[in-house]
């Protein structure tokens, strides 16, 4: 009874901590998103070069691609450019750019300035479809299955090590699927 | 000076007129209930805020898209749903009760239970203590003796090896 008395607040102080380190290394901005296992959501929006020309998502079936929310007034969208222009030259899978409240012109001359990583880019001109895609962090990037579910979402700009250790691998394997 | 304030003080309610006549919305009971519902759902962008109180372009935004719904007749729950099949339970501010969340819900209730098991059990004990606290005849003994031993001894200086108590 006598060692009780120590172990006890030991064990309450040993539980604080272990949930204090838990909470105190999640970071309060990744929202885990309801989306991810779910069909990506349905679109339709004109591109960015060429407005008359639309594309959906069901254009987008049968094969693997990222989609990668971006903008030209996104001051975090430039640190991960190099990182998604390098990857697409090696050209493992299509990425297609949602160009989310953005002026058309602006966002052609910041392509224009410094490199277009993207297959096609569409302009989601009223953040309408970025509403549906549970974006509120440009730049957001989802991974998305020949079935056209979405298996991987990234919050913020996509670093090397992001790729190489969680997008890479999760590639092949939905690839090889 | 003096009839340049006169004047200015003529024209100010003119100027004030002026400002008081836009109103906030078409349908003030629409926007109070775009604001109640929105007062429950947390803002992403400035996670602190309500969606009813940020400025944040996202929040702008959403409070319009909950505008438009109701004015399509949907239900605010219909509206909460909505919003949680994008963004997560997180946008709410009133966590829906469900197995992830059920020590959120409970984990208080049951500190409080083993809070109040551990007083009840330390009173229980200290009680015990109180009752054993009386002299036995041989303390009884030990006491009458110092006294007896008179004012002037040192009672200080004697052995405490019968001491009762917890130590």
């Amino acid at each position: 009874m006598k060692s009780l008395r120590f172990i006890v607040p030991l064990l309450v102080f040993v539980v604080l901590l272990i949930f204090l380190w838990v909470g105190l290394s999640l970071n309060p901005r990744e929202v885990p998103s309801p989306l991810i296992g779910k069909p990506a959501p349905a679109f339709q929006l004109g591109r960015l070069d060429d407005p008359a020309r639309t594309i959906s998502e069901k254009d987008l079936r049968g094969q693997v691609w990222l989609l990668n929310v971006w903008a030209s007034w996104c001051v975090a969208c430039m640190e991960e450019h190099p990182v998604l222009v390098q990857f697409s030259r090696a050209g493992v899978v299509p990425i297609y750019g949602l160009n989310y409240k953005d002026q058309r012109e602006a966002a052609q001359a910041w392509l224009a300035k410094n490199g277009n990583p993207y297959t096609t880019s569409i302009a989601d001109l009223d953040g309408k479809v970025g509403i549906d895609y549970g974006v509120y962090g440009v730049p957001e990037t989802f991974l998305i299955d020949k079935a056209g579910v979405i298996r991987y979402k990234r919050i913020g700009p996509v670093t090397p090590k992001i790729l190489n250790d969680q997008i890479m691998p999760l590639i092949k394997q939905l690839q090889a699927s | 000076m003096r009839w340049l304030l006169a004047a200015l003080l003529c024209v100010m309610p003119l100027v004030a007129m002026a400002k008081e006549a836009a109103p906030l919305a078409d349908d003030p009971a629409l926007e109070q209930r775009v604001m109640k519902l929105s007062s429950e759902l947390r803002c992403l962008v400035c996670q602190n805020q309500s969606l009813a109180d940020s400025h944040a372009d996202l929040a702008i935004d959403l409070r319009n898209q909950v505008r438009d719904q109701m004015r399509a007749g949907k239900s605010d729950a219909e509206i909460k749903d909505w919003l949680t099949q994008r963004y997560g339970d997180f946008v709410l501010y009133r966590t829906p009760l469900k197995s992830g969340t059920w020590l959120l819900w409970f984990g208080p209730f049951l500190l409080l239970i083993g809070g109040v098991a551990g007083l009840l059990l330390y009173m229980k004990r200290r009680r015990a203590l109180v009752a054993s606290s009386e002299l036995t005849p041989q303390e009884h003994a030990r006491v009458q003796a110092l006294l007896a031993a008179g004012e002037g001894a040192s009672i200080a200086a004697q052995p405490r090896n019968a001491a009762p108590g917890r130590r």
